[in-house]
């Protein structure tokens, strides 16, 4: 089966994230006071064959780990697997 | 001794290395990154750039080419390796050296002259200076920012493996001012400064000249 799976990394917590700060700081000069922080990381969209959803999770966690997010600086989160046409 | 300097898609201080490594009087080559042989080259240097573009994360995508797998056993079984600028990123990406390098601090691209102390001179690449020497070398980079984990940062200080740190400035925001680290064989070395850059008087500093000169692994 086809699958499209959603990948989010972001900086990990305690890590310093200069893209979200200077997105924060952009936000309150434009005056938006409510926007205390930002974070800023990324989306990967995969389509992948795979036997079923749970299968389909696991080859993203291992992309991952393997590739798309870098252990000492990022955590990853597979935020949807959804069958793909 | 025959140095190879490995070429990505994205190199662009490929040639600057490979004249600093024959200013120093070795026989340098280069080998493209799909290529699966050093050619039997002693030192490998992996250049500065912005292979694939920096895509995803710098040097997250060339740290899979296939020249990388030579690269790791080289480095295993005791070989020199250099990575300048996006070398030093492919080395921690590789895991060949540990931590990452992050955005830089200051939200810019930093391209500057800074000053970096030798903290290391027991390894084939620092034999030739003073410990505590003082270089004046450039930077260029947007991801330069060493990080890594507390207790990562502790073993390399207590091995003596931070090689070089900034002095008076640090351009990046680099945990505990690291520009250049080095593996537990002593035999690999990263930093984000450019020595081949610095390497004669034209180009306004020959600090960074006797980092080629591999004195102390018999050149």
């Amino acid at each position: 089966m086809r699958f499209r799976v959603r990948i989010r990394i972001m900086p990990r917590a305690g890590i310093l994230d200069p893209q979200g700060q200077a997105v924060a700081h952009a936000l309150g000069a434009l005056g938006f006071a409510g926007a205390l922080d930002a974070r800023v990381g990324r989306i990967v969209e995969c389509a992948l064959e795979a036997a079923d959803p749970s299968d389909a999770r696991d080859a993203a966690r291992r992309m991952c780990e393997r590739l798309l997010a870098n252990p000492v600086t990022e955590d990853f989160t597979v935020d949807a697997v959804e069958p793909a046409e | 001794m025959k140095v190879a300097v490995v070429r990505f898609p994205g190199s662009n201080c490929d040639a600057d290395a490979w004249h600093a490594a024959g200013g120093a009087g070795h026989a340098a080559t280069f080998v493209w990154h799909r290529s699966t042989d050093l050619g039997g080259a002693d030192v490998v240097v992996l250049p500065g750039g912005f292979s694939y573009g920096d895509y995803l994360r710098a040097g997250a995508i060339a740290r899979f080419s296939p020249v990388m797998r030579a690269v790791e056993a080289h480095a295993r079984a005791g070989g020199l390796v250099l990575g300048i600028c996006n070398g030093f990123q492919i080395l921690c990406e590789a895991g060949l050296l540990p931590g990452a390098l992050a955005r830089n601090a200051g939200l810019a691209f930093v391209c500057r002259w800074v000053t970096i102390r030798v903290d290391a001179t027991d390894t084939p690449f620092t034999a030739a200076y003073r410990a505590g020497q003082l270089l004046r070398v450039p930077v260029a980079h947007g991801e330069g920012r060493f990080v890594a984990d507390d207790p990562t940062l502790d073993r390399l200080e207590r091995d003596g493996r931070i090689v070089f740190r900034y002095v008076g400035h640090n351009p990046n925001g680099a945990l505990r001012d690291i520009a250049g680290i080095t593996n537990e064989g002593r035999n690999v070395l990263g930093m984000m400064p450019h020595p081949e850059r610095a390497a004669e008087s034209l180009l306004g500093s020959t600090d960074g000249a006797a980092l080629f000169a591999l004195a102390a692994a018999g050149a």
